[in-house]
């Protein structure tokens, strides 16, 4: 049981000088540390992004103006008429809603308070496609949208803000950029980031926002368009619909391309996956640096450690201890060093990103930071790594003293 | 001579010659060493400082190479083996008792005296051995005291309780008692020629003490690497 014997003494030797092992072990406790909690909120990150896109609704596709990947010369802007167009049921059969969407920022006042934030035209469909929950009241009507009637649905930290409660504002007026608007209707706490916070949204028809908020621009212009799909499986009859009619209520010749793009919730998803996982890679790259220099730090120690040693090294052998032996116990020492610094620091790393999980919520933004079984595993054995491959050079030069000469040491 | 005494010997030393080169200087420590010893002999060496005493006990104690000449041990010839061969004859054959004692100074007695225990072949039952060698230098009531609660007598005492505790052949002892007084001294001597007499392990000793040297059958005197004389001998 020559390991376990080995074992015992790198114990006996790191709690012999436990203020120097501490150091020694600091810049990998710090590095594991690091890693472990960028890890984790990396990982948490993404489930919070990945989250608020799936909660947007499902089967859902994005037209936008103007084309990505090609030069386009006059796109035409969206309107209404490329919804309406949408909505035929007849050329559309695979589309089930369809709503446009335009978004401002504006100043929202109630008696003395006032509050700047984001409003959101849209029309009916809206409500079921971003599975819109009502939690008071109703959401506007086909007429309220074809009339341009001036109502509002708030979000219930919006009325909280504004009126100082989330309850019984219906029937409530604002002042939406300086226009009166009832309230109609309350939707229910979601929760989320601070700068996508549905809670403080206002809601209107888009045909009221198009004249009374977003006043200047032309008259019938929309950012955006949501179609729906019947089914997963339309999904792409859908898109293929969409993007015929659309070049339809465009007049594109066949040999022009797409003046708009069509993009789907999946691509979105993908797009935040890869931005999120090459963020955190990158980021936990940098930390692993200070991985090295920890190592590096336990290299210098070590080779401290075997010259003050010198003499029980040369005891050793005299002893009969091989090379292979001293070998053994040094890398053992280095090792166990290493680990212990890996175990803190997976301990500080749960502490760094559970602190930055309470930050985050705080300022409004859900956020639980994930340590994997796998981090943990890929911290210890990399910690066990670096204090073998640091501790090689060490221990070497310990095996390979003379006896006499290391006896002879003072 | 005596027939019983042309039995192999436990130390056969040949023409043994120790040069050190330090940058240009080449320091003859050794310059033709012919040596024999006998098992069971307690042999006491002498000489001047710088007479090349050491580097003879590290060559017989397998701790150095010479730089030519053979040496014998227990009929194995030494001088050419490799180092982890050498390291399995020390722990096996040679039992080393230093002037400062050399103990580890974060391990209890026991723990000292096991040491060569474990580097050896047989690793069972360390601690009945380990403490049947301090019951044998009269500290079967310290095994657990570290070093620096130990007396220098009795420091040196645990030293030998772990030279004997694999039954070497030989036991050298470099100037066992130069940091000791006189008292504390000739009781390790009285352990050291107990040991050879109940147990017939060689002794070879390292002294500038004659009274010390007076007690072993003989005395072997050096100077300048070489062999100058030899008192007492059977
Ligand atoms: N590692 C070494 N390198 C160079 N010279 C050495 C080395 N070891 C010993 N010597 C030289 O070899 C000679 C013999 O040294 P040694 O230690 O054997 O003397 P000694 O008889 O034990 O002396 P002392 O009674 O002082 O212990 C001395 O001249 C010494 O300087
Ligand atoms: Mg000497």
């Amino acid at each position: 049981m020559k390991f376990l014997q080995a074992l015992k003494e790198a114990v006996s030797s790191i709690s012999s000088n436990r203020t120097r092992s501490f150091l020694t072990i600091l810049g990998i406790v710090i590095g594991v540390g690091a890693v472990i909690s960028l890890m984790a909120i990396g990982e948490g990150a993404q489930q919070t992004i990945t989250r608020q896109i799936e909660s947007i609704g499902t089967n859902v596709i994005y037209v936008m103006g103007g084309n990505m990947s090609q030069d386009v010369t006059n796109p035409r802007p969206l309107t209404l008429l490329d919804v309406k167009a949408l909505e035929n049921r007849n050329r559309a059969p695979n589309i089930e809603a369809v709503s446009p969407v335009l978004n401002a920022n504006s100043s929202v006042k109630y008696g003395g308070e006032s509050e700047n934030t984001n409003i959101v035209g849209s029309n009916t469909a809206y409500q079921k496609i971003m599975n819109l929950e009502i939690a008071e009241g109703t959401f506007y009507s086909d007429t309220e949208v074809s009339s341009g009637a001036s109502v509002a649905v708030i979000g219930p930290e919006l009325a909280q803000r504004l009126i100082g409660r989330s309850s019984n504002v219906v029937g409530t007026s604002l002042r939406i950029n300086g226009q009166p608007f009832r309230v109609i209707g309350v939707t229910v706490a979601k929760g989320g980031s601070q700068f996508n916070n549905p809670d403080l949204n206002v809601y209107m028809p888009i045909t009221a926002m198009q004249m009374r908020v977003q006043r200047g621009d032309s008259a019938d212009r929309v950012q955006f368009i949501i179609v729906q799909a019947r089914s997963s499986e339309s999904m792409s009859a859908a898109i293929s619909e969409t993007s015929a009619i659309m070049r339809a209520s465009h007049r594109l010749s066949p040999r022009q391309p797409n003046d708009f793009t069509i993009t789907k919730q999946e691509d979105f998803l993908s797009i935040a996956n890869s931005i999120t996982s090459v963020l955190t890679i990158f980021l936990s790259g940098i930390a692993a640096i200070s991985l090295l220099v920890g190592g590096i730090g336990i290299m210098n120690i070590m080779l401290v450690s075997v010259s003050e040693r010198t003499q029980e090294i040369g005891l050793r052998k005299a002893l009969g201890a091989r090379k292979a032996d001293i070998k053994l116990q040094f890398l053992t020492e280095s090792a166990m060093l290493s680990m212990i610094g890996g175990v803190l620091g997976i301990g500080l790393g749960w502490l760094l990103s559970s602190a930055v999980g309470i930050i985050a919520a705080r300022a409004g933004t859900q956020l639980v930071p994930v340590i994997g079984v796998g981090s943990v595993l890929l911290a210890t054995l990399f910690s066990a790594a670096i204090g073998i491959f640091f501790g090689l050079y060490p221990a070497s030069r310990a095996a390979n003293l003379e006896p006499v000469e290391a006896l002879r040491h003072e | 001579m005596i027939d019983a005494l042309k039995r192999e010997p436990v130390i056969r030393v040949r023409n043994l010659k120790k040069v050190y080169r330090m940058g240009d200087v080449e320091v003859h420590a050794l310059r033709g060493i012919d040596l024999e010893v006998q098992p069971g002999e307690t042999v006491a060496i002498m000489g001047p400082s710088g007479s090349g005493k050491s580097t003879l006990m590290n060559m017989i104690g397998c701790l150095d190479s010479p730089t030519s000449g053979e040496y014998y041990l227990d009929g194995q010839l030494v001088s050419d083996l490799e180092d982890d061969e050498l390291a399995v004859v020390r722990n096996k054959k040679i039992g080393f008792v230093f002037q400062n004692y050399n103990l580890l100074p974060r391990a209890n007695a026991q723990q000292n005296v096991e040491l060569p225990l474990r580097y050896s072949s047989d690793r069972s039952s360390l601690r009945e051995r380990s403490a049947a060698a301090l019951e044998k230098v009269g500290l079967g009531d310290r095994m657990n005291h570290k070093p620096k609660e130990l007396s220098g007598g009795q420091q040196q005492r645990v030293a030998i309780a772990r030279a004997i505790v694999n039954l070497p052949s030989i036991i050298l002892a470099d100037e066992p008692t130069g940091n000791l007084d006189s008292k504390s001294g000739q009781e390790i001597m009285d352990l050291l020629l107990n040991l050879n007499a109940r147990n017939g392990t060689t002794l070879v000793i390292v002294t500038h003490d004659p009274g010390v040297a007076a007690q072993t059958q003989r005395i072997i005197r050096l100077k300048d690497g070489l062999v100058q004389a030899e008192e007492g001998a059977l």
